[in-house]
């Protein structure tokens, strides 16, 4: 099968991540959004890493996959603390810096 | 067959020692008692950052004689500006630190007591009369600094990722830690996450698409394949403007900038002090050897993208700073246009361009610190004496100039410096910047830098006038501080609004948070332990040396400007 294709897709869902991100008003469906963004770059890492037939884009996905944990653990703590005090997780209830 | 790497740990020194250091501080935390532990922390984080400082102090003399090393297979260059770079980091970070570490004379920190309880709940209210304090700030500004040490010393994009992660997640914690106004705190805290998160994203995808027309990570094969054309430019041209973009996210750029100001607004005052200088000093690090090592053979293609960013950020950092009357927003439009300053030297893709941009952050720095260290100690104090937040709003700092000369003075000093009036160590930076642009060929760049400074300049010396002769009523403030056994009800008396907010979910009441502060208030300068004062005082004293001896430095600069391909 022709491996542009997967490039193709990781194309897709990335769009679609982004589109979560700009558009949605939940704060966890944004941090989804990002989530996906991430994997669909991990996607095209690794076609790309077999077309040229060199293992540095599967490494860097593999790290990829570590620091999305890790901002998982950071972004979780920071949204869960917001829903806490203010019983809403939307983004745009979030209002109070103005200028 | 496994052959174990080479690892060059003496070139590796400067990162290592702060990273170490950062993992046994979150040891130190489960292990030692907690009525130690501030002490503990605090002198073991800058005996850190001090050995880490001597690391590249003993590196100075090899690499300014061999022009630098790569280690760990290329995956990090240790040359001239790195250690320029790290060695600013490790100044800056020290002397923030201080501000972070001080405290009020009733023992009152910048943070939270606990910063997972509710704001307004009885666990928080616990916390408080316990008398709690998250000493976990000291391992988590270690982490940061151990990122910002690699961020401009990475030479592949797999290290320019993970180095901007382990330098963001820190920092989006320790934004959401604020002692008072939590809310603002934990909503600037989501802020900067997601957007940071986003343009993490998006420079991630840059890396692929990099990766994609070059097959490799590493800088100096990605600029020898820049200069052989192949059909596949569009990627590499699309991959460079995501990654410039995650960059330009960092330095706070337009049109990356709209989380500068809600962000340095809501973070606790001594943190927004660390993370607009050091944050500042690596990401232009990052994106000078970037710019300067990976495409300048695309130079005509993003000319235009670099121009115009930069253009748009002065203009903007500019004109919207004239219109802010909150003290925290005005330096975080002010730090936006430093940005696009230090961008005109950047985009001067000279020698020059170099040293003056690593002189620039260094003075920048310098004066931020100290200008958000006043700002901590400027605080609004109510009818019965008690000691609140910060007085940010503009208003709040008329005549403060006669009641504290001194700290006003050296307000008034930084805030020359910004402006680059000579005889400070700003105009010295600008100057340079501004210089290399017009001899880079960029002297529309300069040309707009210019006129920029002139309108900045207006709104500082605003303030400065604002300070010393506002015509305000003489209001007597020279009641004793609030007691210490006060302090306790002085924390829940902080946000008049927060209790009604929590009754009601939805934000309508939240609203009476950013209400003017009632009329009762006045501005006073809190008495500390005197950490804060140190750090003012040691920036004021750079600030003015740099302004009227800058040789030594800037020669020091100059002899250390030459990135290793």
């Amino acid at each position: 099968m022709n491996l542009t294709n997967y490039l193709v897709l990781s194309g897709i869902l990335f769009s679609i991540g982004s589109a979560t991100v700009l558009l949605r008003r939940n704060a966890i469906i944004v941090f989804m959004g990002i989530e996906l963004m991430l994997n669909a770059t991990n996607l095209m890492l690794v076609t790309f890493s077999r077309m040229h037939g060199a293992l540095d884009g599967q490494v860097l996905a593999f790290f990829v996959m570590v620091v999305a944990a890790a901002e998982v653990v950071v972004g979780l703590a920071i949204i869960v603390s917001i829903y806490r005090t203010r019983r809403s997780a939307s983004v745009d209830d979030v209002n109070l810096l103005k200028s | 067959m496994f052959t174990a790497p080479h690892v060059d740990w003496a070139h590796l020194a400067p990162v290592a020692i702060v990273l170490l250091a950062a993992v046994i501080g979150v040891l130190l935390e489960a292990f030692v008692p907690a009525r130690v532990r501030r002490t503990v922390q605090l002198a073991f984080t800058l005996a850190a950052l001090a050995g880490s400082l001597v690391a590249v102090a003993a590196l100075w003399h090899g690499v300014r004689t061999s022009g630098g090393v790569k280690v760990l297979g290329g995956s990090l260059v240790v040359d001239g500006p790195t250690l320029v770079l790290q060695a600013t980091i490790l100044v800056l970070a020290i002397i923030a630190i201080l501000v972070v570490a001080d405290r009020t004379e009733t023992g009152e920190d910048a943070f939270a007591p606990s910063a997972a309880s509710v704001p307004g709940s009885d666990h928080e209210a616990l916390a408080r009369r316990l008398g709690l304090q998250q000493t976990e700030v000291y391992p988590l500004l270690l982490f940061a600094t151990g990122g910002m040490l690699v961020f401009p010393a990475t030479a592949d994009l797999l290290t320019l990722f993970v180095a901007l992660e382990v330098l963001s997640l820190p920092l989006y914690l320790l934004t959401g830690m604020a002692r008072r106004r939590r809310l603002l705190s934990q909503e600037a805290s989501m802020k900067y996450f997601l957007l940071g998160a986003f343009a993490s994203a998006l420079m991630l995808f840059g890396i692929a698409l990099v990766y994609g027309y070059s097959s490799s990570l590493h800088y100096a094969d990605i600029a020898t394949k820049i200069g052989s054309p192949t059909d596949l430019d569009t990627l590499l041209l699309v991959g460079s403007v995501l990654i410039l973009a995650g960059l330009l996210f960092k330095v706070g750029a337009v049109p990356f900038h709209a989380w500068t100001p809600d962000v340095y607004q809501g973070a606790p005052t001594p943190i927004t002090g660390f993370m607009a200088a050091c944050t500042k000093v690596a990401a232009f690090g990052a994106l000078l050897r970037f710019v300067y090592t990976v495409i300048p053979g695309l130079k005509w293609d993003l000319d235009v993208v670099l121009w115009t960013v930069t253009i748009a950020t002065m203009v903007v950092g500019t004109v919207i700073a004239m219109v802010q009357t909150d003290m925290k927003r005005v330096l975080a439009y002010s730090s936006v246009a430093h940005a696009g300053f230090i961008l005109t030297g950047v985009v001067a893709l000279d020698a020059q361009g170099v040293s003056s941009v690593l002189f620039y952050l260094f003075v920048y720095g310098l004066a931020t610190i100290g200008a958000f260290g006043v700002v901590w100690l400027v605080r609004e104090r109510d009818a019965d004496g008690l000691v609140l937040g910060e007085a940010t709003h503009l208003s709040q700092w008329a005549g403060i100039g006669r009641r504290h000369p001194w700290l006003a003075a050296s307000f008034a000093l930084f805030l020359l410096s910004f402006a680059g009036i000579p005889l400070t160590a700003g105009f010295i930076g600008k100057f340079g910047v501004f210089s290399a642009a017009a001899d880079g060929g960029a002297w529309p760049l300069a040309l707009v830098g210019v006129l920029a400074s002139a309108g900045a300049a207006f709104f500082y010396v605003r303030i400065v006038v604002l300070m010393f002769f506002a015509d305000v009523p003489e209001v007597e403030e020279s009641g004793e501080p609030a007691a210490s056994t006060a302090s306790v009800s002085a924390d829940d008396a902080v946000e008049p609004g927060t209790d009604v907010e929590l009754a009601t979910p939805q934000g309508a009441a939240v609203a009476t948070l950013v209400e003017e502060r009632p009329a009762t208030t006045v501005t006073t300068v809190v008495r500390s332990e005197g950490l804060a004062a140190v750090a003012i005082g040691l920036c004021a004293v750079a600030t003015v040396v740099l302004g009227v001896f800058p040789t030594p430095v800037l020669d020091l600069v100059q002899h250390m400007s030459t990135f290793l391909p």
